[in-house]
């Protein structure tokens, strides 16, 4: 930056930056880390004990979804006319380790929203119970918070952070069974993983920080394209891919994206079904974001307002070549590992026992549904910018609609889990007979996951298939695009087999003799959890314009 | 669009209430408010809304016959789509709640309804979870309508995918001894043709630009409403002149203008060594002929039709198979027409395969209602045929009326088998209800026992068969001649085919309802008709004997919208395929021609 600032300066500017710019774009995040302070001082003083954790953390989170609707609200939305102006704002905070742009404003919305139903959730279900809700509560937002900075993160640095501050509150929640050797063992196996995966994404990080001599992202683009154009010796362009594969590797961990998904179904079985809804919801949407982030921080030049980016983006416009090398490397590293994950969460699924298991999986092949719309994203980059917007929209949308399908899943699944004592597939048998509304609403999920009309999982499936067959006829990547498509119909169908496996035996097969005659009706507070969570998927399976609308917002961030 | 003119469009309510009204019951029966126990009441609910349902489509269609005309009638004659509702959905896509008749759709629509009336009429001996079987049926019900009058390829999609469930969970729940085996194998099969269909629209989706079509093509369509007059008009055309990105659309009627151009986008666009179109015709065309559904991927059928219930049995052979052909023709010939110039052998050949390999299966079949299901498989062959030679006919002397012939027979063969197949698996079903056994080995004596009953299932098994003066008779007859202009080979084989009908129907007549006396299982059982059942036997053997002997009636209908497009197409084949370069089958095609004339 400026050579010639003194200190003073430097301090007046980066105040006015703080207070002036980025703390009111912070809000959100402020006001759940004030929540936390607050359900933490409820259980330190005798005065506030009697007061139930899960209210405060509702009341504060409530604030948060408040602040973060308004700054969604807040982005500027173009006319139909000028087409590209909708949603298209970039503003650095903090000097710009974050960034706050609509997709940012969207994925923390999200965040919110996901919270503000999913607090309700863990209440009704009974875990956490009171004496450990103080400590649950702040761990799930602790978690959020380190989301919300996922989404938004502009800098490598930041990126570790985030991913950390995300991911250990998530190891503690995973033994929050305390009495169980399976809860135990999922958070170890977690911990464990999750700190390999995270110190291989640091060592990426330093080696693309010790080539390019910056962790800024629109600075690194910029970097990457005047080294690789420069033309680069074989060995830095060597260390360079290695150093995005070490990142990919934390990414991926985060994704649970194959080959790095083996904790996730162990963490799904060990922990609490509360806990799997938390992970397979609000982690996916932030790791989602954050890969965007980084997909399109290294590979675009942001034609942002920061005098890094305007670097940038001359550069790109002079030597192109670098950041299109880079791209590549992204769709392909992207594209194949989304391949892989879907087919192979797809098959494993088949064979799943376990209900908490089984969606696991389909949490994995989920994942790679939405990183072929990423890789489309990332393909059409130079070649179709509006494609390149619609396939965000895309994974904005899927996310939005992924949220109710599977938080609404792992409802099902505690509240049954409360009824019947059980988490295997085999113990829903014949559930149709005593209790049908539960049933119906499992179906609706299950058939929204597989991706039928008239539900809601078939449009998001409907917009990441038309996001890849915008990348065919665009002609970008059309090689790995075509294969993607292919993959993608092919799981659809075989992803079949095993959610309907589920309902088969819900309705088909006889009830067991043994079963505890606990009835789940539909008229009850964890009945009408489940509805408020099963009833958008049916109305968002037919109106769909207004989430579209928010998710087309996100989009613009591409532009 | 305006919004004053949305809601008061005359035709939005008939429509919209035959498609919806099943679901809104099915929505209503399902409440907790609805006790399970009230069996009866139900029924008669069911009963009723499919009962209204047909009425409705009635009071669109018949009045026709007698000259009446009103917003929302049909009119005879006219070609056109008919009734047209076009209400915004999502408007980021420009997916449309557009619906309509013509002279293709309508006649289906009256046999969706009357088959919906007559099954829910057939439904009365099931009595395992009355309440969960009436709700999955009307859901089946509007899925099917909804299906014929979409003329949105995404809500046309919407309402496909709408059937699957409930007919997996129809079947699986009700169903035989192996009906998992055959719910999960129905599903498999339909949801992987869907898929397939789901790409192809999405292809043709991002390939099409309304900005290609005139002002003329784009009133057609509905693109812009015919009802706009003047400055309105103007506004909403002008708005295609001056966009400046392609304009995509999921509306039929446009995406058939825009494959029918002579610069047709689909035919230019290349994907892996073929154009764009021949992927979306083969696509499309793998998706529907699962449903008619043709050899080699017809082995969902046998399972699925034998172990359903009889009523659904009924709606499976008389109204899902025709959504396949229906497809066929409204969405892959218009749409791809090049393709499907080119591909002719392709669906002519699969036609002709399963006639005769239906023929022959169902000759071999011990169990009768697996007869039954394999003389559809035969019996949709002729589906095929009379579909596929309408382009077929194209490289010799664009005899529009010999496709015309095709098609029509092909047309009026969907609907009589609607009625003769619904009907057969109907008279199965009554006697299983009695012996619970199908074994045709097992039978025997069946006019004896039950005279009235035996009379009408003759009745029906012979308009199967296709005895002049029946309603299987006119639709064979058609199609076959058709057939000769495009290749005698074929011809041929198709009329030969109707002996192995005729056997394997007279054998299952002999075996059943002939001898001595009934030795099988459950003799005892065998009651003469009930007044339900010959309810429902009664108007299928009328319509049966009305349509064979007045085909008039239903070529009313049928006629003026099949000539129409046959005729648009043989016109695009003159403008397109005389151009000079005539692909290699074409040419193939005219030098066998001319061999043959010699």
């Amino acid at each position: 930056m400026n050579q010639t600032m003194n200190l003073g300066s430097l301090i007046t500017g980066s105040l006015n930056d703080t207070l002036a710019v980025s703390l009111p774009l912070f809000r959100t995040e402020l006001c759940l880390a004030a929540t936390i302070v607050l359900v933490l001082l409820c259980r330190m003083l005798p005065v506030l004990r009697r007061l139930d954790a899960g209210l405060v953390a509702l009341g504060g989170v409530c604030f948060a979804l408040w602040f973060a609707w308004n700054d969604l609200r807040g982005i500027p939305v173009g006319g139909v006319s000028s087409g590209a102006a909708t949603g298209a704002m970039r503003q650095e905070l903090f000097g710009g380790l974050l960034v706050f742009d609509s997709l940012t404003a969207y994925i923390r919305f999200l965040l919110m929203g996901f919270l503000v139903l999913y607090i309700p959730f863990t209440k009704a279900s009974g875990i956490p119970d009171h004496e450990d809700g103080a400590d649950f509560y702040s761990l799930v937002l602790g978690a959020t918070l380190g989301m919300c900075l996922m989404a938004s993160a502009n800098h490598l640095l930041m990126v570790f952070m985030a991913v950390e501050m995300a991911s250990v509150p998530s190891y503690a929640l995973a033994g929050l069974l305390k009495g169980r050797k399976a809860s135990s063992e999922a958070a170890l196996k977690y911990a464990v993983y999750g700190a390999g995966a995270a110190g291989i994404m640091l060592y990426g990080i330093s080696l693309l920080a010790g080539l390019l001599g910056t962790c800024h992202l629109p600075s690194m683009a910029a970097e990457l394209s005047r080294v690789v154009d420069a033309g680069a010796t074989s060995g830095s362009v060597m260390v360079l891919a290695l150093g995005g594969l070490m990142v990919a590797v934390g990414l991926a961990f985060k994704l649970s994206a194959v080959p790095f998904h083996f904790w996730c179904p162990d963490v799904f079985e060990g922990a609490a079904a509360e806990i799997g809804g938390f992970l397979s919801v609000a982690s996916k949407a932030a790791a989602v974001a954050l890969l965007l982030r980084i997909c399109f921080g290294l590979g675009v030049s942001a034609t942002g307002h920061d005098a890094a980016a305007a670097i940038g983006a001359t550069l790109a416009e002079t030597h192109g070549s670098g950041l299109v090398a880079t791209r590549h490397f992204i769709v392909a590293l992207v594209g194949l590992m989304a391949a892989v994950t879907c087919t192979l969460g797809n098959l494993a699924a088949y064979g799943q026992t376990n209900m908490k298991r089984l969606l696991a999986y389909s949490t994995i092949a989920h994942a790679g549904y939405l990183m072929m719309a990423v890789a489309a994203a990332v393909a059409m980059v130079g070649v179709d910018p509006a494609g390149s917007r619609d396939a965000v929209s895309a994974v904005a949308f899927y996310l939005g609609t992924y949220l109710f399908m599977n938080l609404g899943a792992f409802a099902i699944v505690a509240f049954l889990r409360n009824n019947l004592r059980s988490e295997e597939i085999e113990s829903y048998a014949g559930l149709v007979r005593s209790s049908p509304g539960i049933v119906i609403a499992t179906g609706v999920v299950l058939v929204s996951l597989i991706g039928l009309p008239p539900l809601a999982g078939f449009w998001a499936k409907f917009l990441v298939f038309s996001s890849l067959i915008q990348a065919i006829t665009a002609g970008a990547e059309r090689p790995l695009m075509l294969v993607l498509l292919v993959v993608g119909g092919i799981n659809t169908v075989i992803s079949l087999f095993y959610y309907l496996r589920v309902l088969k035996v819900m309705t088909f097969d006889p009830p067991p003799a043994d079963r505890p005659s606990g009835e789940f009706s539909l008229v009850s507070l964890p009945g009408a959890i489940v509805t408020a969570l099963v009833v958008p998927v049916v109305v968002l399976g037919i109106f769909w314009s207004g989430l579209y609308a928010c998710a087309q917002l996100a989009g613009a961030f591409a532009s | 669009m305006s919004p004053t003119d949305t809601l008061t469009q005359p035709a939005l309510w008939p429509l919209s209430a035959i498609v919806f009204l099943p679901a809104l019951v099915a929505a209503f029966l399902s409440l907790p408010i609805v006790p399970k126990a009230r069996e009866e009441f139900i029924r008669w609910t069911t009963l009723l809304t499919t009962a209204v349902v047909f009425v409705l489509s009635l009071w669109m269609a018949v009045p026709a016959l007698f000259g009446a005309t009103g917003p929302a009638q049909f009119r005879l004659g006219d070609p056109t789509m008919q009734a047209v509702v076009k209400l915004p959905w999502i408007e980021s896509f420009g997916i449309e709640y557009l619906l309509g008749v013509d002279g293709i759709s309508l006649p289906l629509v009256v046999l969706t309804t009357f088959l919906s009336m007559l099954a829910a009429a057939a439904s009365w001996p099931i009595s395992k979870h009355v309440k969960a079987y009436h709700v999955l049926f009307l859901l089946l019900v509007t899925g099917m309508l909804g299906v014929f009058v979409s003329l949105d390829f995404m809500l046309f999609y919407v309402f496909w995918e709408v059937m699957l469930l409930p007919m997996y969970f129809l079947i699986g729940i009700w169903g035989g001894p192996r009906r998992e085996y055959a719910a999960i194998k129905f599903f498999l099969y339909t949801l992987f043709g869907s898929v397939l269909m789901l790409l192809a629209i999405l292809m043709l989706y991002f390939t099409s630009d309304l900005r290609l079509l005139s002002d003329e093509q784009l009133v057609a369509a509905h693109v812009v409403s015919p009802s706009l007059e003047g400055v309105a008009r103007s506004t909403a055309l002008e708005a295609f002149r001056t966009a400046d990105r392609p304009l995509h659309t999921f509306n039929i009627l446009a995406l058939a203008q825009i494959g029918q151009l002579p610069n047709s986008p689909f035919a230019a666009a290349q994907v892996w060594g073929m154009s764009l179109e021949t992927w979306a015709f083969l696509l499309l065309l793998i998706g529907f002929v699962i449903k008619v559904p043709v050899v080699p991927v017809h082995t969902w059928l046998p399972d699925a039709h034998v172990e359903a219930p009889t009523p659904i049995s009924m709606i499976l052979a008389g109204v899902l198979l025709k959504l396949g052909g229906y497809g066929i023709l409204r969405i892959c010939y218009p749409i791809c027409p090049g393709a499907g110039l080119s591909l002719a052998w392709l669906v002519c050949g699969l036609g002709v395969v399963s006639m005769v390999y239906g023929a022959f299966a169902a000759l071999a079949q011990k169990d009768f209602k697996r007869m039954v299901a394999y003389s559809s498989v035969s019996h949709m062959g002729y589906v095929m045929l009379g579909l596929g030679v309408w382009s077929a006919v194209a490289g010799q002397e664009y005899r529009w009326e010999s496709w015309a012939q095709g098609v029509n027979g092909a047309m009026f063969q969907m609907l009589a088998h609607g009625i003769s197949s619904a009907g057969m698996f109907f008279m199965v079903g009554v006697l299983y209800d009695r012996v619970h056994h199908r074994n045709l080995e097992e039978f025997g004596g069946i006019f004896g026992r039950m005279p009235v009953y035996s009379g009408l299932a003759i009745a029906v098994f012979f308009a199967g068969l296709g005895l002049p003066g029946l309603c299987g008779f006119i639709g064979e007859v058609l199609v076959t001649l058709s057939s000769w202009n495009y290749s005698r080979g074929l011809a041929a084989i198709s009329a030969f085919t109707v002996i192995l009908t005729a056997a394997y129907i007279l054998w299952a007549i002999q075996r059943v309802y002939l001898g001595a006396e009934y030795k099988g299982p459950h003799g005892d059982h065998l009651t003469p008709i009930t007044p339900r059942e010959l309810a429902i036997a009664t108007p299928l053997v009328f319509f049966a004997i009305l349509f064979g002997v007045a085909p008039q009636i239903l070529f009313n209908y049928v006629t003026p919208t099949v000539n129409r497009q046959v005729e648009t197409l043989a016109d695009w084949t003159r403008r397109v395929h005389d151009a000079p370069a005539v692909p290699a089958v074409a040419a193939v095609q005219q030098e066998t021609a001319a061999q043959a004339a010699r």
